[in-house]
Parts: structure tokens; C-alpha cells; sequence
């Protein structure tokens, strides 16, 4: 093994290998080829720094320096100037700025960004090679499977789960160590394990960051689990969508299998485990556990009614227990650490930490992890730095098309499973959306109604029929049609659907619009009865029109509207749009170089 | 593998590959390599360092720095302690590197001779 002197560590998260990253990669590579430094230093691709916005990033260790937002000609001077001379490159080094003394902050630690964080879930990702099970296990990787193995019982395994206090991350927060003892209760010696990677919620990204930065965590935290159950086979069922981490995660279950960490005869203690990877086509309600079950049986991905619970009857008939990415890249930590440890964090009921995925209008879109009990205001702002452009905040949406909307008065509530559904929303699988003035609330939950529409699977009528009834009244309400009326038939609608629907998505689905109703409802009634859109987001109910004052009589504007619905004389007549004609594009208000056009 | 003390085996060897990512080490080792440092043959001095430190399991990080204004004394290797005192040794070469290690890093003991100090003193400085 050679000695490297310097590490450069490259994010090949999804986000950076979009912007790059890969050809980075290479070109880092290439370049210290070039200066002949191969030999001295080491270019690893890791996970998700979570700091998605300034990707992609680059991280130089033992100098503990991070480069932000890197491109391709950028390399050539990272190489030349920090790694052959040892000069830090600092205009592109990553860094903060004090809020107080305006000072810029370079030490990572004490980036706002990473100080408030507490990583456990994510705590290899972006340190380690995910792609060498050595570096794994170099981080205390498949010791606590070891512990388990040899010196636990299935039963003690369990309650150290339970002890910890450990919730399910997928949403509805179910206490784990209780799930697992469910399955273990049950007869028979042919049980199952699942670990849900069927990560649906728009912007949520946290799963497919730990399977990209950390698989090995959760391949150890599934052989973990599979003892606690007795089960000696388990499933992975991931969405084709996210390719990276399938094949991070096919990669993880060889190296496992020839460490003879998967497979049989695990650690001599004769405990057999082995797991498969089973692709999903990207189906929302296949998030849902009956219907994911069904999936990976080759069957139509719908879901059943419960009882039997799939801790009973799951897949194939036989007992399971499906537990959620970011549950199961705990374990190992709880079994290593100790359930002592783990429920010193967090809250009375809450316990450990919680990854969010950082998005909308927030300056770092990311991924954060915190302990339970932070509050909004602290990720929102802190972490996550504020709406940018100066903008006002207006709410964040958490739990996806399930949870809701929580505004300025929630901010300094602190999160847990309890508080957000007390406030009318709920912890979801950790998608965060940070809106400002300028979404119309109305918009986002016709946003979300849409999703819902084409998600449905259509198994049970009030799902498939009575979510569409409520797009179609959020959209007459977008479009000026809307009566007060409908208010009150949307509303009840809504708990109809809560109450009868078969599955988690129906039943959740109406949330979007009940939260914004409660919270928003005087920007649904402006829709209604001023026929106007507060934000300026709905196109049928907005009005273009030219201040006469400010208007320099340029004719911008007027050579700009692809309708030529704009009149007036170069320097002489100020111009005016002919608002029958206008078809609300806003060209003529991006064109203006004086801001004399405004929208009403 | 087959027992909890295989996996240990190979977690310490592991550990060799990653450990210099991780801070949390009582010394950190710097090494100048601006043009003047690297054409005075600090380039094999850093690779020496980095190389006897995994090898034996000094406590310690190697790193490099930029030019410190002792053109005139390169290649310059800079013992950081924990409480941030430092040496400075100048005129290092491979062979001077390893008995930096083996005392200053391995024993605690400074090596006096190799300082900044005992060479401005032998200049009459």
C-alpha cells in the first residue's frame, strides 16, 4: 500500500456529478500525472459533503482545506499552487462569513454550515471512499455486526434498539426496536428484511446520499437487523432512478460477500445473510410498505389493506419488516455506541438526529443532519443561511406531498415527530422546502395535488377520484374561477378522503391543501373574491401594465412582446400594453431596464 | 473473514490508509514546499516523512506549507506540539528527516542540532 502524503477527496454525490464532478476527477488525475505527484497523492471520490449548493467540492486532507463551486480549469491551480507548493488557493477556498465582524470564516469547523450539525447517518459520507469497503471498516465499519454476532443475542439486540429509542426515518415515525419485535414474535423460520430506498418525496435526497457516501452502513445495519428478526434473506428495493447508488450498493454487497461479511457463516457464528438489490421503476406509492412488497414480488405496485401487517404477512406471505434508509445506517452506530449514547440525543420522545434535505428558496441547499429538538429557525437560518436575494420568508414545507406547510410562528418550534404533527405537518422522510414571498401558496398546493394525481395508483376510489376533484377546484381557484363555496367543499373533501382512503398516500395526500388553508386561507380568498394572486405567480389572474412616469419611451418592451400587444413612439409616447391581448409572459418586465413595468 | 479479531487486523491496517485525513494528532509535521523549498529538495524530504510515519506509527501529521521568508535556510521542516510551541529545523535532507522522527516525534526530544537557532548561531549570527 503506498504512503500518500495528501488525500484529495472528490464529492460524486449525483448533485456534483452533475455539475462535473467526474471529469474533475479525471482531470485531477491527469494533472498530477503531469507533475508527477501520483504516487504522492491520493484522488478518492466520496459522498455528499451535503453542502450541495457549492458543489462541486473538493477537500484536501490532512490540510483539512475545502474548495467550493470547482471547474475544470480550476484544477491545474489546485494541483500546482496547494498540492505541489503547499499554497492554499483561497479565493476558491469554501468559506462563511461572520454575521458579526464580517470576518471570513475558512476553518470547515466553524462554518455555520457544518458547526450546528451533528452527523451520524452521514457521518462517513464525504470522508470515506464508498467504493473500498477497507476505508469502512478503517471507520469502525462492521464492528458492531462483529459485536452482535459474537456476543449478543437476538433478543438483546432488539432491546438495545428499543432502548435507544430509535424511530422509523421514513415518516411516520414507528418505533423500530417495537417493528423488529413484531417479526420476531411471529412462527416459522423463512422471515424477511427490506430496506426501503424507494425514496419518492419531491426534494427529498437524504437516502440516495447515504447509499452513494456510505452503502456499507447500510449493509451492515440490514445484517444487523436480520439477526435481530431471525431472517436470512433480505431485499433492497431502490429506484432505478438513482444509478450511482445501485452501483455504489452492487459494488458494497461483492466486497461484503468476499470479506465474508454477507453471505454464510457470518463471522464463524453461523448466521447466514445474504441480500439482494431489487429495482424499482420510480413509483411513488411503491414508497408505501405493501405496495413495495407487492413490487418486489413481480406483482403491480399496490398497496393492500393492513392487517395483516407485512410483520405478519409480508413478502411472499412470509413475516418482514421494512425500515427505512436513514433507520438503518443507525444501527450499527446505536450497537456500537450504545443506547445510552444514542437517547442522550434528541428530545424525550425523539431520539437521535435527523437529515434534512436543505431546498427551495434557501441560500445552501444541502443536506443537514441535526439532533432532534433543533429548531426551524436554527436550520432554516443558521444552517441554512436564509432566503436569499433579500426575500421575505413565507413558510417551509416539510414532509413532502404527505406533510404540510408551517410558517413564521412555527420557526421556533423544535423538531420532532410530535411537534411537527401538533403543528400541522410532519417529519416525512426529511424533504424541506423553504418558500418565500414570492410562491403562491395556492400554486404550491396545486403543486403537490398534481404529483398526487399522477401518483395515485387508483387501487381505491377516494384516492383516484377525490384527489382529482381537488386539483380541479385549485385550479379554477388559480384561475380566477373559484367561489367561496368550494372553500368549504375542498375542505371537506379533503377529511373525506383522509378517512377512507386504503393507503398512507391518500390518506396523507389532502394535507398540502388542509395546512395552506389554515395558514393561507386570506391568499386563497384573495384568488377568490379580488381575482388577484398576492405572490404574482397565477398567470390568468395578473395584470402587466406601465408605470407612464418611469417609462423612457425606449420601445424595449414593445420590440421584446412576441404578441406585439405593446404601443407607443420611440422617444415621443410613453407605451402602454393592451392587457386583452397580453398573454402575461412577462418578457416586457424582464426586458425593461428602468422598472417601469410592473405586475399587478 | 472469520472473527472479531480479523476484522480489528485489518480495521489498524485500514486505518493507516484514512488516519491522515483525521486530525487529533500530538504533533503535525510541516514541510515548506514553495519553489525555494522544492529546489532545495524538499520534495524528498516530505515523501521520507510521510513514509517513516506510516511505517513506524509516529503521532503525527505530515503536511506542507507555503514559503515562511527563510529562503536561505530550505528545505525547512516545521514541529508543531499540541499547544502549537513549534521547532523550526532547517537544512533538512531525507536522512536528517528520519532522526527528526525517531527523537523529536518518537521521544519528545529536540534535536537541538538541527534548528533554526544552532544554525544561525554557527553563522555567528
Amino acid at each position: 500500500m503506498p504512503n500518500y502524503r495528501l488525500n484529495v477527496l472528490m464529492c460524486a454525490g449525483t448533485g456534483c456529478t452533475a455539475s462535473k464532478s467526474a471529469e474533475i476527477y479525471d482531470e485531477f488525475v491527469k494533472t498530477l500525472e503531469k507533475y508527477e505527484l501520483s504516487n504522492e497523492v491520493n484522488v478518492v471520490k466520496t459522498g455528499c459533503f451535503g453542502l450541495c449548493q457549492k458543489g462541486p467540492i473538493v477537500a484536501i486532507y490532512p490540510d483539512n482545506v475545502f474548495y467550493s463551486h470547482v471547474k475544470l480549469e480550476d484544477v491545474e491551480r489546485i494541483v500546482s499552487e496547494h498540492v505541489y507548493k503547499g499554497r492554499v488557493v483561497t479565493d476558491l477556498q469554501l468559506s462563511d462569513e461572520d454575521l458579526e465582524t464580517k470576518e471570513k470564516i475558512l476553518d470547515i469547523n466553524k462554518i455555520k454550515f457544518y458547526e450546528k450539525q451533528e452527523r451520524i447517518a452521514l457521518r462517513n459520507c464525504g470522508k470515506i471512499d464508498p467504493e473500498d469497503i477497507q476505508e469502512y471498516i478503517a471507520m469502525d465499519g462492521y464492528q458492531a455486526l462483529g459485536k452482535v454476532l459474537s456476543e449478543m443475542t437476538p433478543q438483546q439486540v432488539i432491546d438495545e434498539v428499543k432502548a435507544s429509542g430509535l424511530r422509523g426515518r421514513g415518516g411516520a415515525g414507528f418505533p423500530t426496536g417495537v417493528k423488529w419485535q413484531f417479526e420476531a414474535d411471529q412462527p416459522g423460520d423463512e422471515k424477511y428484511v427490506i430496506c426501503n430506498a424507494d425514496e419518492g418525496d419531491p426534494g427529498a435526497f437524504m437516502d440516495r446520499s447515504i447509499l452513494e457516501g456510505d452503502p456499507h452502513a447500510v449493509i451492515e445495519g440490514m445484517t444487523i437487523m436480520a439477526y435481530a428478526v431471525g431472517s436470512h434473506k433480505g431485499y433492497i428495493y431502490i429506484r432505478a432512478e438513482y444509478p450511482i447508488a445501485v452501483q455504489r450498493l452492487k459494488i458494497a454487497i461483492d466486497q461484503a460477500k468476499e470479506y465474508g461479511l454477507l453471505g454464510e457463516n457470518i463471522f464463524n457464528s453461523g448466521f447466514d445473510f445474504d441480500l439482494e438489490i431489487r429495482l424499482g421503476a420510480g413509483a411513488f406509492v411503491c414508497g408505501e410498505e405493501t405496495a413495495l412488497i407487492a413490487s418486489i414480488e413481480g406483482k403491480r405496485g399496490m398497496p393492500t389493506p393492513k392487517p395483516p401487517f407485512p410483520a405478519v404477512s409480508g413478502v411472499w406471505g412470509k413475516p418482514t419488516s421494512i425500515n427505512n434508509v436513514e433507520t438503518i445506517a443507525n444501527i450499527a452506530q446505536i450497537i456500537h455506541k450504545g443506547a445510552d449514547w444514542y437517547s442522550s440525543i434528541g428530545t424525550e420522545k425523539s431520539k437521535g438526529t435527523k437529515v434534512f434535505a436543505l431546498g427551495g428558496k434557501i441560500k445552501n441547499t444541502g443536506l443537514v443532519e441535526v439532533p432532534m429538538g433543533t429548531t426551524l429557525r436554527e436550520i432554516i437560518y443558521e444552517i441554512g443561511g436564509g432566503c436569499p436575494n433579500n426575500k421575505a420568508f413565507k413558510a417551509v414545507q416539510t414532509g413532502g406531498p404527505s406533510g404540510g406547510c408551517l410558517t413564521e410562528k412555527e420557526l421556533d418550534t423544535p423538531i420532532d415527530y410530535d411537534n411537527l404533527v401538533a403543528a400541522g405537518s410532519m417529519m416525512g422522510s426529511g424533504g424541506m422546502i423553504v418558500l418565500d414571498e414570492d410562491n403562491c401558496m395556492v400554486d404550491v398546493a396545486k403543486f403537490y395535488m398534481e404529483f398526487i394525481c399522477d401518483e395515485s395508483c387508483g387501487k381505491c376510489s377516494p384516492c383516484r377520484i377525490g384527489t382529482k376533484r381537488l386539483l380541479e377546484m385549485l385550479t379554477k381557484i388559480t384561475e380566477g374561477e373559484g367561489t367561496m363555496e368550494m372553500l368549504e367543499e375542498m375542505e371537506e373533501l379533503c377529511y373525506e378522503i383522509k378517512d377512507t382512503a386504503l393507503c398512507g398516500l391518500g390518506q396523507t395526500a389532502p394535507n398540502p391543501i388542509l395546512s395552506t388553508l389554515k395558514s393561507f386561507r386570506n391568499e386563497y380568498e384573495a384568488h377568490i373574491l379580488e381575482k388577484k394572486c398576492p405572490a404574482g405567480v397565477c398567470k390568468n389572474l395578473l395584470e402587466y401594465y406601465i408605470d407612464p412616469d418611469k417609462c423612457k419611451k425606449c420601445s424595449m418592451c414593445a420590440r421584446n412582446c412576441p404578441v406585439e400587444c405593446i404601443s407607443g413612439e420611440p422617444g415621443k409616447v410613453a407605451y402602454v400594453i393592451d392587457t386583452e391581448k397580453c398573454i402575461k409572459c412577462g418578457t416586457c418586465m424582464t426586458s425593461c431596464n428602468f422598472g417601469a413595468v410592473e405586475r399587478k | 473473514m472469520k472473527s472479531l479479531e480479523d476484522l480489528k487486523k485489518l480495521r489498524e491496517q485500514a486505518l493507516k490508509k484514512v488516519e491522515m485525513r483525521e486530525g487529533g494528532k500530538d504533533y503535525r509535521v510541516v514541510v515548506g514546499m514553495a519553489t525555494c523549498g522544492i529546489a532545495a529538495g524538499a520534495r524528498p524530504v516530505l515523501n521520507k516523512l510521510v513514509e517513516e510515519t506510516a511505517n513506524n506509527n509516529y503521532n503525527c501529521t505530515i503536511t506542507q506549507t507555503g514559503c515562511i521568508g527563510m529562503c536561505v535556510y530550505e528545505p525547512i521542516v516545521e514541529v508543531f506540539d499540541k499547544n502549537e510551541g513549534h521547532t523550526t529545523y532547517v537544512h533538512v535532507d531525507p536522512d536528517k528527516a528520519i532522526k527528526i522522527l525517531e527523537e523529536h516525534i518518537g521521544k519528545g526530544n529536540i534535536v537541538e542540532e538541527y534548528t533554526v537557532e544552532a544554525a544561525r548561531k554557527n553563522e555567528g549570527k
